[in-house]
């Protein structure tokens, strides 16, 4: 694993070109890739001429950017121009986007190389990788387990030494759970910070892309790349990127931290006593930890389940085999709805969208969507009224390591549950970051979760980077 | 026990209008709003609806929508986007982003120039659909077509709806607020109401109630109405079919009909049981839409007077009742300042609003002191009712100098003693058609009016040709000797 900011600081100083991080790269996804299936696509010829193009850049003494040459791997629900976005589906078959995603055209813009599209649950919708219309993603650690999803192949790209950094999308845990689980740092921003332009929707009030990455500097080197107003996102804040790389070394002191006491039972032992650790260790650095209520939260998987699946039932409706994508023949266009719908889509992705039809049904709305969406609304106040008493919250990000495959495939619920510790943060569209932090009994990776309030990412940043340097000590 | 009388019926319509808002581009994207361009040509990754494009609102489109609620009196208020959930080819995103229960603009009125008020229950933003032409089979439907086209250029067109309170009457009443309404939307320039070009769409819901009851009865929504003419047409069919199932002791299906213009019938589309469950939920993709107090006030400031304002000034300056129909035509003609100046100019006000009403509706209007200079030669009696509508013609055709015009056709009115010589020599030209007109056969005054109009080559006044037959008829009937 190379650190992003180590590559972009030789590359622009012309000490290392941009070809020889990007071919070091290929050939490290040759060595590896049909074992652990991260990609959908390898982009190895553009990924070779984006690079030259770093690399005359610099003889012609520009700057690229604080990217340059940095190998990137895409989630492949970012639309690329020109390039197939498959969102691990069938029902999108063939179709090329005319256009690229927003936080694609800004990385392209810093210099960022995209090495491919990685691999995911179709649409979003898992937190496995393996509900892929194309197969599943195994984790590098240990290929008979899962890397996490619903970003598992971003998360595997990363952590194989792929690319130096990936997005994905965090809709429920999707970016923050397979980071956990594939051993990387892997950020949820605040709702509105990253625009959503290009990124294939699942649930829209949900949905926040991230960057995965080595470190938490190269995640925060990504993120000032991708955050900012965007015109073309209604949601996205009106404001600049953040700082972030320059208060890493801030530290901690002074910092009131709470354990999320509603959290740290949800998890397995071996997994809480990384968490534990982590809660020492920043004390040790200077910050006031204790325990922190946030009761509403225990509701936030309920809701969570009725408004992305919602959502989705309206998001996915235009894969009607109409426009683009797969279309299956019928009678009439009735019959051809049916019947492209029921080729293109996986059964995961059937479900929610029958439950969300259902939970915005007439007569079932109010019971449903209503209720969840107060749900959401107290989950905020609760979160509220804990960061009046604290900074940050910490809490586990998963709660057990990565898992075999399979063995979570014949019980949605049981699947569900591995989003418990992550799906508050995006209910009440607050950033989080998950941070390696050790392992478990069975030798596989742990993550612990920092949460902040709203636009809370610099000093989420640096109590990050403050449990990174503990675990170098 | 009191008998029911089984013949009176009240009709009662709402009507839901779609207003295409004449912005330059859509309503979430910048391709371009028009009409007629080539099928697919005005289209981006958003109104496509592609995977990964998200809306931006046109604050144009706003803005226009805001006008429409002041202009009708309606209550601004803080408002939301939300979701119309269902499948269509011309959706592309098969949901249609559309106001709820939150809209824009609620509880105005719409003044008709009769006096009566229709009350405006909302007035919400929404996009427009794509538009689906179904070729070969199924009678231009989707079952049974071969294939169909969809052309989306129209697909996110920014569109107000306008819902009517029941409070129509009658056929003409719908006609007349339909006639108001486009008259406003074109006034504050929010729309250039073209029903041909479907800018102005028209749904209509009809119910019957026995007269003197207040509870409404079950409704039909009738569909596809693309003329003002269509909509009184397809009024009238609808209440003699619902008429004729009350009376027969059967009911009125709650349902979607289809009105027929060839036919001149309506047809079941769809009833409430196949109804659609359109799932509405608030458009995550858009942040809630509330106007501040500031850019309300420019808005309001910047509107033209409307057409009911400018009705009653006009009554004011002509004289005229504010219900006065040539009041309401000169309005909608536009033609109201033109009116004003002349009478400010010494012209009568009631011919000043006859002559406008009705010579004027056609072509371009005469510069305003021309207007009020025939008025002025009429009202003198230096020119007859028919050469001021002659010189009227010619100035709306190519314009010049009134004096000139009539000079030129020879318009100078006769002196009196000229015309009473004619009218004498045609009674004693005809005494066997005198006798019985004075006998009581009062049509052949026509046939003596004609007479002297053709001596006199037309330049005899009509008016004073009949004082005068009346005059002789009368000096007859008392003996004096003329």
């Amino acid at each position: 694993m190379t650190a992003a900011v180590e590559i972009a600081r030789n590359v622009r100083a012309g000490s290392r070109s941009a070809r020889d991080v990007v071919e070091e790269h290929l050939a490290t996804i040759a060595g590896r890739e049909a074992e652990l299936h991260a990609f959908n696509l390898v982009l190895a010829e553009e990924a070779l001429a984006e690079a030259d193009e770093v690399d005359r850049r610099v003889a012609a003494g520009e700057d690229p950017g604080p990217l340059a040459g940095v190998p990137v791997a895409l989630k492949d629900n970012l639309c690329t121009r020109g390039v197939p976005t498959t969102c691990s589906s069938l029902i999108l078959e063939g179709w090329r986007p005319p256009y690229d995603a927003t936080v694609v055209t800004r990385l392209r813009e810093a210099g960022a190389v995209v090495v491919g599209k990685t691999n995911m649950d179709e649409f979003a919708m898992g937190s496995s990788t393996e509900n892929s219309a194309f197969g599943p993603t195994r984790n590098p650690h240990d290929p008979s387990r899962v890397p996490g999803g619903s970003s598992g192949g971003s998360a595997a790209a990363v952590a194989a030494g792929f690319a130096s950094l990936a997005l994905g999308s965090d809709t429920g845990g999707s970016i923050r759970q397979p980071a956990a689980l594939c051993g990387v740092v892997g950020v949820k921003p605040t709702y509105g910070l990253v625009s959503r332009y290009g990124l294939v929707a699942f649930a829209s009030s949900l949905d926040q892309i991230g960057p995965f990455a080595g470190s938490v500097a190269d995640a925060a080197l990504a993120l000032e790349v991708i955050a900012g107003h965007d015109r073309a996102d209604s949601t996205s804040i009106p404001r600049p990127a953040p700082s972030l790389s320059a208060v890493l070394d801030d530290g901690v002191e002074g910092l009131r931290i709470g354990v999320v006491r509603e959290l740290v039972d949800a998890v397995d032992p071996d997994v809480g006593a990384r968490l534990s650790a982590a809660a020492a260790a920043l004390e040790a650095a200077g910050a006031k930890v204790d325990e922190a209520s946030v009761p509403a939260i225990t509701f936030g998987l309920s809701a969570y389940y009725l408004l992305a699946t919602a959502e989705a039932s309206s998001n996915l409706a235009r894969y009607d085999g109409v426009r683009y994508g797969l279309r299956v023949d019928g009678d009439d266009v009735g019959a051809m709805y049916g019947a492209t719908r029921a080729a293109g889509f996986g059964a995961e992705v059937k479900r929610r969208i029958m439950l969300g039809t259902y939970a915005l049904s007439a007569g079932y709305y109010d019971a449903y969507y209503g209720q969840a969406q107060r749900v959401r609304t107290l989950i905020i106040r609760d979160f509220d009224a804990a960061y009046a008493s604290y900074d940050l919250l910490l809490a586990p990000t998963a709660p057990t390591t990565a898992f075999e495959l399979g063995a979570k495939t014949a019980d949605p619920l049981t699947m569900y549950l591995s989003d418990v510790c992550t799906i508050p943060s995006n209910l009440a569209g607050h950033p989080a970051v998950s941070v390696p932090y050790g392992r478990g009994d069975d030798g596989l990776p742990v993550g612990v979760q920092l949460l902040a309030p709203a636009l809370g990412e610099a000093t989420m940043f640096r109590a990050a980077a403050a449990l990174e340097r503990s675990l170098a000590l | 026990m009191t008998t029911v009388t089984t013949t009176s019926w009240e009709m009662v319509v709402g009507l839901e209008v779609h207003c295409e808002l004449a912005t330059a581009t859509k309503l979430f994207c910048g391709c371009r709003n028009a009409f007629g361009d080539e099928p697919n040509t005005n289209v981006c990754p958003v109104c496509l609806g592609l995977p990964g494009s998200l809306p931006v609102l046109n604050r144009h489109a706003v803005e226009l929508a805001m006008r429409v609620g002041l202009a009708l009196h309606c209550h601004l208020q803080p408002s939301l986007f939300h979701r119309k959930n269902y499948f269509y080819p011309d959706m592309p995103k098969d949901y249609q982003v559309s106001q709820y229960d939150e809209p824009l603009n609620v509880g105005g009125a719409l003044d008709l120039p009769d006096g009566s008020r229709v009350g405006v229950t909302r007035a919400h933003m929404e996009e427009d659909t794509g538009k689906t032409t179904h070729v070969g089979g199924g009678g231009g439907r989707i079952h049974g077509a071969d294939h169909s086209l969809v052309d989306y250029n129209r697909a996110g067109i920014p569109l107000v709806e306008i819902v009517s309170e029941p409070d129509i009457r009658s056929a003409e009443q719908a006609k007349a607020y339909v006639n108001e309404l486009r008259a406003i939307l074109v006034a504050i320039g929010a729309s250039d109401a073209r029903m041909e070009e479907g800018s102005l769409r028209i749904d209509a819901n009809v119910s019957l109630r026995r007269t003197g009851t207040e509870a409404l009865g079950t409704r039909a929504e009738i569909k596809n109405l693309n003329s003002v003419r269509s909509l009184g047409r397809a009024l009238e069919y609808e209440v003699r079919r619902q008429t004729q199932r009350l009376e027969a002791g059967e009911t009125v299906v709650q349902e979607t009909r289809h009105w027929n213009e060839d036919e001149g019938r309506t047809s079941s589309m769809r009833s409430k049981e196949e109804a659609y469950d359109y799932r509405y939920f608030p458009e995550p993709d858009l942040v809630p839409l509330a106007p501040s107090e500031e850019w309300l006030a420019e808005v309001r400031a910047a509107l033209p007077v409307l057409p009911a304002d400018r009705r009653v000034a006009l009554a004011a300056v002509t004289g005229a009742a504010v219900t006065d129909a040539s009041v309401g035509i000169v309005v909608q003609l536009g033609l109201d300042d033109l009116v004003v100046a002349a009478v400010h100019a010494g012209a009568g006000g009631r011919l000043a609003l006859n002559r406008a009403a009705n010579e004027l509706a056609h072509g371009v209007a005469p510069n305003p002191a021309a207007f009020a200079k025939v008025l002025q030669m009429e009202g003198e009696g230096r020119l007859t009712a028919t050469q001021a509508k002659t010189v009227l013609a010619e100035l709306m055709a190519s314009g010049g100098d009134p004096e000139a015009i009539a000079a030129a056709n020879g318009f100078e009115a006769l002196k009196g003693d000229v015309v009473a010589a004619a009218v004498d020599a045609a009674i004693a030209a005809s005494p066997g058609e005198w006798e019985r007109y004075a006998g009581g056969e009062a049509k052949l005054a026509g046939f003596f009016v004609g007479k002297v109009m053709a001596a006199t080559k037309g330049k005899a006044d009509g008016k004073a040709v009949t004082a005068l037959l009346a005059d002789r008829l009368a000096a007859r009937s008392t003996g004096e000797n003329w």
